[in-house]
C-alpha cells in the first residue's frame, strides 16, 4: 500500500511546472511537499487527483495507475484532494457542504457515522451546521474541507496549504489534527506546503521542490537538520 | 376596476410562462455558464411533439406529459451529444469566445428547419383541455380564461417541485453544489458532467412545458416561442442568471410590468418596455436586482 | 515607405477589383446582376460584423436592427426630405452609427453572453416599434426608390446592372477604408482590445470608448448596408429585417473566418448561393412546402455548426494549418 510517483512531468501552459519528479509515500506515512512559491507543487498535487494532465511519467496508488482517471473517480476510490484556499461551497450550509462526500456512498450508515466523528473532531463545525460555509472563518472553512473529506473515509488525503492564511495558533491545531489523522485513523497524507518548519515537523518523509524539480527527498528528521534546506527553506 | 383585475390575473399567468423560460436559461446558465439561445427550439420541437401526441391520443395530458419527458430527453441529449463535443474540440483561439452562442443559435437554426422539414410552416392549433373563454366577474367577461388559470396553477405547482427537488433532495444538492463550484464538487466524488446533463435536462422539461401551456392560447409554428425566449433571457437578467428564485420574481416583474403598459398605456408598448427593463437592469444592477453580489465576470 | 507601399498596393488591388467587376457587369444577365448586387451588399454587412466581433471582442445579434435603422433613416430622407439616393445613403450610414453610439456606449459594460442576449432582444424588438409610428409606414413599410439609371448610360444599361455598380462600389470603397483603418494604430487598439482588455487598459486605451466607437463604426456600415438592400428590395418594412438576418450576417463571418476582413466576398457568395443551392438540390430530390422554404436555413446552420468545430478560424486558416501539419 503506497503511492509511487514516477518520473512524472508536468507543463502549465507553456511552463514546464514538474519536472521529472518521483518519490514514494509509504501507507500510513505523511509526506510532505515543501519548496517555494511556484516550485509546482500545487501542479504537483493536481495531477495526482486528476484535475490536470500530466505529460509524462506515471503514478500508482496500491499498484493501480492514477493518472488519466477523472477527479471524481479517484474521489471515490479514495483519493481526497483538498484544494487550497476556496475548497468550501460558500453558498452552501455546513451541513450541506459535509454532505456531498457522502452523496455517492452506499453505505449511509457509515456516512452518518463519519460525519458524527467529524463533528467530534470539530465540535465547532457542530455548532455552524445550519450556517453557510461563506459565514466561517478561514480556519473554521479549513476544518470543514478536511472535515468533508473525512466523511467519505478516505485512504489517501493529498492536502493543499491547509495552513495559508491562517493564524499560527489555528495553524497548530490544524497541523495537530493531520498528525492525529495518520496516527489514528491511519490515512496517508501528502501535505503540501509553504509553511516547512511546522510541516517537517510532523511529517515522516520530505520532498523539496524547487522549479519544478526535486532537489532533495529524505525523512523529514534530517531535512529538518539539514543546514542547506535549513537557509532556503526554513529561514534560519 | 375589473380592467385591473383582468391586468394583474393577466400578467400573473403571462409571467408564469416567461418564469419557465427563465428558469430553463438559468438551470442551463448554472451548469455551463451559456445562455442557451436554443432553448427556443427545444421547446418549440418539444411542443410539436406534444400536438403530435395530443391528436393521435386525444388527450391533451398526454401530450402534455410526453412533451416535458421528450423536453427532458431532448435537453439531456443536446449536452451530452452537442454541447459537450464542442466545448471538448474548441479549446483555444478568439473563436472561443463566440463559439457557445454561435453553437446555441446555430442548434436553434437547424431544430426550427428539422421542424419545418417535419411539420411544414402552417400555423396548428393546440386545443386547451380547458376553456378559453374569459371568466365573467362582477356581470361583466373579462380576459382572463380558465386556461390561463390552469397555467398560473401549473406552473405554482412545477415551481413547488421544483424547490423541494433543489432543497430537500441529494439531487438538488448535487446539482447546487455543481453548479456554484463544480472543481470542488468533481473532488468530493460527485460525476459534475451527468449532474450538468440533468440540468439540461430539467431546462428541456420546463421548455417543453412552457410549450404546451402558452401555445394554447396561440398559434403553433416553428418561430413560435422565439419571443418567449428573449422574455425569458430579460427576465433572467432580473433575477441575477443565477438564481432561480430571481428568475420566477424576474419573470413576474417582466409579467406585471409589459401587462399594465399595454393595458393602461398601448398594447404595442410590449417590447419596447420590456427592453427598456432591460437595459436600466444592465445599466443600473448587471449583477441582477435580486443578487446581493456584484456583477460576475463571466 | 515599407507602410506606403503597402497600402498604395492594396488601392492597386482595389481599384484592379473594381475593374473587373465594371467589365463583368457588362457580360453577366440580369439575374446575376442582381445576385452580384446581393453580395456585395452582404460582403458589407458582414464586414461591419468582423470589425465588431474579430476587431474589437463584441458580439451582436442585433445587426439586422441596425441595417432597419439606416434603411428607414434613408427611405426617409429620399421620401419626405427629397434627398439624393446617395445623400439618402450616407444618411442611412449616420443614423445608424449615431444609433449604435448609444447602444455601444451601454454594451461596452457588458460581457459576452449579455451582449447577446440583449443584442438579440433589440432584434426582435426594434422592428416592432417601427409599427407603431404613422410616418414608418406600419407593417407595408416605406417605398424605397432610388430612381431609373442615368440616361448616358444607354439605353440597354439595366436597372439591375445599376443597382450592381452602386452596391459594388459602395463595398469596396467603404471595404478599401476599413481595411486602411484597420492597419493604423486606430486598428492596433482595436485588436489590443479584443485580445488583452486589460493590458489595453493600463497601457491608455480607454476601454469603454473605444468599444463604443467600434459599435458606433460598425453600426454605421450595418446601416449603409441596410440602405443597400432595401434598394435592391425597392422597400423598407419590419419584415424585411427579421432576427435570421442577424443570425444571418453572424454566419457570413464565422464562415469567413471572423478574424479577418479577407474573406467577406466568400462569406457573402456563401449567403447568396445557398438559397440556390438548396433550390437545386429541391428541383432534384423535390420534397413539401415546409422542406423547401426550411433547407437554407438548415444549410448555413449545418454549416455555421462544422465551421466552429473543424475551422474555427475560417477556411483561409484551415487550409494554412493543414500546410502547417506537413511539415
Amino acid at each position: 500500500m503506497s503511492l509511487i510517483v514516477t518520473n512524472l512531468t508536468v507543463d502549465y501552459g507553456a511552463i514546464r511546472a514538474v519536472n521529472n519528479v518521483s518519490f514514494e509515500v509509504l501507507s500510513g506515512q505523511l509526506t510532505t511537499i515543501i519548496g517555494a512559491n511556484g516550485a509546482g507543487k500545487t501542479t504537483l498535487l493536481r495531477t495526482l487527483s486528476g484535475l490536470k494532465e500530466s505529460e509524462n511519467g506515471v503514478a500508482t496508488w496500491n499498484g493501480d495507475a492514477i493518472l488519466g482517471k477523472k477527479p471524481e473517480d479517484l474521489a471515490r476510490s479514495g483519493i481526497m484532494h483538498v484544494s487550497d484556499g476556496k475548497s468550501v461551497i460558500a453558498e452552501l450550509t455546513v451541513k450541506e457542504n459535509l454532505a456531498l462526500t457522502g452523496l455517492w456512498r452506499k453505505d449511509k450508515k457509515d456516512v452518518a457515522n463519519a460525519t458524527t466523528e467529524v463533528v467530534d473532531l470539530f465540535p465547532i463545525l457542530g455548532e455552524r451546521m445550519t450556517q453557510s460555509a461563506g459565514s466561517l472563518s478561514g480556519g473554521e472553512r479549513q476544518m470543514l474541507a478536511i472535515g468533508r473529506a473525512l466523511v467519505a473515509r478516505p485512504k489517501l488525503l493529498l492536502l493543499d496549504e491547509p495552513s495559508l492564511g491562517l493564524a499560527p495558533l489555528i495553524v497548530e491545531q490544524i497541523f495537530k489534527v493531520i498528525s492525529n489523522l495518520v496516527k489514528q485513523m491511519k490515512i496517508t497524507v501528502v501535505l503540501v506546503e509553504q509553511n516547512a518548519m511546522g510541516a517537517l515537523k510532523i511529517a515522516n518523509e520530505g520532498v523539496v521542490l524547487n522549479l519544478g524539480s526535486v532537489v532533495a527527498i529524505d525523512s523529514a528528521e534530517t531535512l529538518l537538520n539539514d543546514p542547506a534546506v535549513r537557509a532556503a527553506y526554513l529561514g534560519f | 376596476m375589473n380592467q385591473f383585475i383582468t391586468a394583474v390575473l393577466t400578467s400573473l399567468s403571462t409571467g408564469a410562462i416567461y418564469a419557465l423560460m427563465s428558469i430553463a436559461l438559468v438551470l442551463v446558465w448554472r451548469s455551463t455558464r451559456v445562455i442557451n439561445f436554443a432553448q427556443a427550439g427545444q421547446a418549440i420541437f418539444t411542443t410539436y411533439i406534444g400536438y403530435e401526441v395530443t391528436i393521435r391520443s386525444g388527450s391533451y395530458w398526454v401530450g402534455l406529459i410526453s412533451a416535458i419527458l421528450s423536453g427532458a430527453l431532448l435537453g439531456a441529449g443536446i449536452d451530452r451529444f452537442f454541447m459537450r463535443p464542442i466545448f471538448k474540440r474548441v479549446t483555444s483561439g478568439p473563436i472561443v469566445m463566440i463559439a457557445p452562442v454561435v453553437a446555441t443559435l446555430a442548434l436553434l437554426g437547424i431544430i426550427q428547419a428539422i421542424i419545418g422539414f417535419i411539420w411544414g410552416l402552417n400555423y396548428q392549433t393546440i386545443q386547451a383541455p380547458v376553456s378559453t373563454d374569459g371568466l365573467k366577474i362582477f356581470g361583466s367577461i373579462i380576459a382572463f380564461s380558465p386556461f390561463n388559470l390552469m397555467v398560473l396553477i401549473a406552473v405554482t405547482l412545477s415551481m413547488i417541485l421544483l424547490t423541494i427537488v433543489f432543497q430537500k433532495t441529494n439531487i438538488g444538492l448535487a446539482l447546487r453544489a455543481s453548479a456554484y463550484a463544480p472543481e470542488v464538487s468533481k473532488l468530493s466524488g460527485i460525476r459534475v458532467d451527468a449532474v450538468r446533463t440533468l440540468g439540461w435536462a430539467l431546462a428541456g422539461a420546463a421548455g417543453g412545458l412552457a410549450g404546451m401551456l402558452y401555445i394554447p392560447g396561440s398559434y403553433l409554428y416553428p418561430n413560435a416561442m422565439d419571443v418567449l425566449l428573449v422574455f425569458g433571457f430579460i427576465a433572467a437578467v432580473i433575477g441575477g442568471l443565477d438564481s432561480l428564485f430571481g428568475a420566477v420574481a424576474g419573470a413576474m416583474i417582466l409579467g406585471f410590468a409589459v401587462n399594465f403598459s399595454a393595458t393602461y398605456i398601448s398594447y404595442k408598448l410590449v417590447f419596447p418596455t420590456a427592453f427598456v427593463i432591460l437595459i436600466l437592469v444592465l445599466l443600473i444592477k448587471p449583477s441582477g436586482v435580486f443578487s446581493g453580489k456584484k456583477g460576475r465576470k463571466d | 515607405m515599407l507602410k506606403f507601399d503597402t497600402s498604395r498596393k492594396r488601392l492597386f488591388g482595389f481599384l484592379f477589383l473594381g475593374w473587373i467587376l465594371l467589365i463583368l457587369s457588362d457580360r453577366i444577365g440580369e439575374l446575376r446582376q442582381y445576385q452580384g448586387a446581393f453580395v456585395a451588399m452582404y460582403a458589407l454587412a458582414i464586414a461591419s460584423i468582423i470589425l465588431l466581433t474579430g476587431y474589437s471582442g463584441q458580439l451582436s445579434l442585433g445587426h439586422s436592427a441596425l441595417m432597419a435603422v439606416g434603411a428607414y433613416a434613408g427611405a426617409l430622407s429620399i421620401n419626405n426630405l427629397k434627398l439624393h439616393p446617395a445623400i439618402a445613403l450616407v444618411i442611412a450610414a449616420l443614423i445608424a452609427g449615431l444609433f449604435g453610439l448609444l447602444l455601444g456606449y451601454a454594451a461596452a459594460r457588458l460581457s459576452g453572453p449579455y451582449l447577446a442576449g440583449t443584442t438579440l432582444a433589440l432584434a426582435v424588438s426594434l422592428p416592432t416599434i417601427a409599427n407603431q409610428f404613422p410616418i414608418l409606414g406600419g407593417e407595408q413599410g416605406l417605398i424605397f426608390d432610388i430612381g431609373v439609371p442615368p440616361a448616358r448610360l444607354g439605353e440597354d444599361f439595366s436597372l439591375y446592372q445599376w443597382f450592381f455598380w452602386i452596391s459594388s462600389l459602395t463595398a469596396l470603397i467603404m471595404i478599401w477604408l476599413l481595411v486602411n483603418l484597420i492597419s493604423t494604430r486606430y486598428g492596433r487598439e482595436f485588436r489590443a482590445l479584443r485580445d488583452n482588455p486589460i493590458a489595453a487598459q493600463l497601457s491608455g486605451i480607454n476601454i469603454g470608448r473605444k468599444k463604443a466607437v467600434a459599435f458606433s463604426l460598425s453600426a454605421g456600415i450595418a446601416g449603409l448596408a441596410g440602405g443597400l438592400l432595401v434598394m435592391l428590395i425597392s422597400g423598407v418594412s419590419p419584415s424585411a429585417f427579421p432576427l435570421s438576418l442577424s443570425f444571418l450576417l453572424l454566419a457570413g463571418a464565422v464562415v469567413t473566418g471572423v478574424y479577418s476582413l479577407k474573406g467577406v466576398i466568400l462569406g457573402a457568395l456563401v449567403l447568396v448561393a445557398i438559397p440556390e443551392i438548396a433550390e437545386s438540390v429541391v428541383s432534384r430530390i423535390g420534397g413539401s412546402e415546409g422542406f423547401v422554404t426550411s433547407l437554407p436555413g438548415f444549410m448555413v446552420s449545418a454549416l455555421l455548426i462544422l465551421t466552429v468545430l473543424f475551422a474555427p478560424s475560417g477556411p483561409g486558416h484551415l487550409l494554412h494549418h493543414k500546410k502547417h501539419l506537413k511539415h
